[in-house]
């Protein structure tokens, strides 16, 4: 879906932030991109929607050069919810900013009606429909800027930090609606801090450090290894912690989820008991 | 010794049409490390706005009930002699930091205060040395990280040496390790200064081993409020959606699995500890 080829990419102020990437997303993934602040992360996913081009390297949309193709056109097919929403948000009301982009890519009234009343169900909105976004709290305004997004249905869906300013409750729902989103078949890809959020999640995981992907491949493996996540400046998840604190015990080192660390204790000691 | 009391305090905020805090009536002493936390909405931004008298001063709105702070009573002194007991953190170091260096900004509280000269260079070398960030001095703020200047926004509040501080998610544009240095700068300021912390938080993953005393809030009343490792384990905690500790959400799921544990962790450094003494029994 998203072919990235020794991409480089340098601000006009010359900060170079990409430094030959090169990455493969197929469709229907579901991909985090982790990293330190500043490591190139935003930067990196601007690209997969032609928001900014690269210096040097290719990246292909579907199958087209992001240099070829224009950023409405490609905004069709890969919707971007930013990271703060006040940086998207801008309509009298809630209708009006899911509205704006449909009626952009030319869609038919009823059409639009139909998206806009399915996008606010779906995100639980129905109620603010018409509210200014503005008298909404942050977790709130965070769910319209997506609603706006999907509203026209694109195929992939980026997310810039999606959890910052959501409680615990949020994030499980965020959780929960862009599994179900993954389920449905569409790209998913997150850009992240949140290492409890991903242990949860467990996407394919993609590191970055100081414009370059030092490590790619399953959560499980990438979270849980203590040479990688302390170059990208990544603490362990609390669960990884706590096993990496009973090595000598025989136990796992790559556990990042609660439910099969309690499986694994569990285990552990019936099969000690056994032996008594 | 008590330094924040609130008795009954109730506040709904102009054109409001119910209450954002509702009967809260909280008692924080002096020393303490306070960890807040409770669903988006809940009214922790609220009741923090009245610790240091920006509500009622700035705010306007209706406030009811007695509120306390450092001895004095919030509503007859104004936010710039509270401003000097109580100093406010902000989620985003972007909204506090305007100054064309480091140095100036750090110093501005302090002028506006008119205080003299040489007391202003003093209290401002020991607060960028307090916060490590000395070597920064004399850079621009809006070109530091997030980290760097999240430390910037606490040395402008660590100069005016107030007796409380109040930290709003500090940490949540930060990377996790950057936000692990935060934590340990806030919990330096409590341990060896003495401040009173008061840290608005969901992560609590990470920021919980720091705390003594946990307030948890839902719909603008206090539903939660004692020591951490009996807040944590309520099930009072884990219904409302707080997001517990995992290191002790997987103790809970062990005694549920009727593994005996002593202790409750909060942190993966006591559950390692917990659980050797069990596994090796």
């Amino acid at each position: 879906m998203i072919e990235i080829k020794d991409v480089h990419f340098t601000y006009p102020t010359g900060v170079e932030a990409l430094k030959g990437v090169s990455l493969s997303i197929r469709n229907g993934e579901f991909v985090a991109v982790m990293g330190q602040n500043g490591a190139g992360k935003t930067t990196l996913v601007k690209q997969f929607n032609g928001l900014l081009k690269p210096t040097k390297g290719d990246v292909l949309v579907d199958g087209v050069n992001t240099r070829d193709i224009s950023v409405a056109q490609l905004a069709r097919k890969v919707g971007f919810v930013f990271q703060n929403p006040d940086h998207q948000l801008f309509s009298e009301t809630v209708e009006e900013e899911v509205a704006f982009a449909l009626k952009n890519f030319g869609f038919k009234q009823d059409t639009i009606e139909r998206r806009i009343t399915w996008a606010l169900n779906l995100l639980n909105l129905t109620e603010y429909r018409k509210t200014s976004p503005f008298m909404l709290s942050g977790g709130e305004r965070k769910r319209v800027a997506l609603a706006s997004v999907l509203a026209w249905n694109p195929k992939v869906v980026i997310l810039d930090e999606p959890t910052i300013g959501q409680d615990h409750r949020q994030k499980e729902t965020l959780r929960q609606f862009i599994v179900q989103l993954n389920a449905q078949g569409k790209t998913v890809v997150i850009v992240t801090h949140d290492v409890e959020f991903v242990a949860e999640c467990n996407p394919r995981v993609v590191l970055m450090t100081q414009g370059q992907i030092v490590a790619d491949g399953e959560a499980k493996r990438i979270l849980t290894n203590p040479n990688i996540a302390l170059k990208a400046s990544i603490v362990s998840p609390q669960i990884t912690q706590i096993f990496q604190g009973l090595t000598d015990l025989g136990l796992p080192t790559d556990v990042i989820d609660v439910s099969e660390a309690k499986k694994i204790l569990i285990e552990y000691l019936e099969e000690e008991r056994g032996k008594r | 010794m008590t330094i924040i009391e609130t008795k009954s305090l109730s506040y709904t905020y102009p054109g409001g049409t119910k209450p954002s805090i509702r009967d809260v009536s909280l008692t924080i002493e002096k020393g303490e490390f306070v960890i807040l936390t409770g669903p988006s909405g809940c009214g922790k931004t609220t009741l923090c706005r009245c610790f240091n008298g920006l509500i009622p001063h700035f705010y306007a709105g209706q406030l009811e009930g007695e509120l306390a702070v450092a001895g004095l009573k919030v509503s007859e002194h104004p936010i710039s002699e509270m401003a000097q007991r109580v100093g406010l953190v902000f989620q985003n170091p972007e909204n506090q930091l305007f100054a064309l260096s480091v140095e100036k900004d750090v110093a501005f509280g302090l002028e506006n205060l008119g205080k003299p000269r040489d007391e202003i260079r003093k209290r401002v070398d020991w607060a960028l040395q307090t916060t490590g960030i000395e070597e920064l001095r004399e850079r621009a703020p809006h070109e530091l990280s997030g980290g760097q200047q999240q430390r910037v926004a606490i040395a402008c509040v660590l100069a005016m040496q107030p007796d409380i501080m109040v930290f709003d998610e500090p940490t949540s544009f930060l990377d996790p390790l950057g936000a692990q240095k935060i934590f340990e700068v806030i919990n330096e300021l409590n341990k060896k200064l003495g401040i009173t912390v008061i840290l608005v938080e969901h992560r609590l993953d990470l920021a919980s081993k720091y705390a003594d005393h946990v307030v948890i809030m839902e719909n603008g009343k206090i539903l939660l409020n004692g020591k951490p490792k009996e807040i944590f384990n309520s099930e009072t905690a884990r219904l409302i959606g707080v997001g517990i500790p995992k290191a002790t959400r997987l103790w809970q799921m062990l005694q549920e699995n009727g593994v005996k544990l002593d202790g409750v962790p909060t942190s993966s450094d006591e559950a390692t500890q917990l659980l050797r003494e069990v596994l090796k029994t």
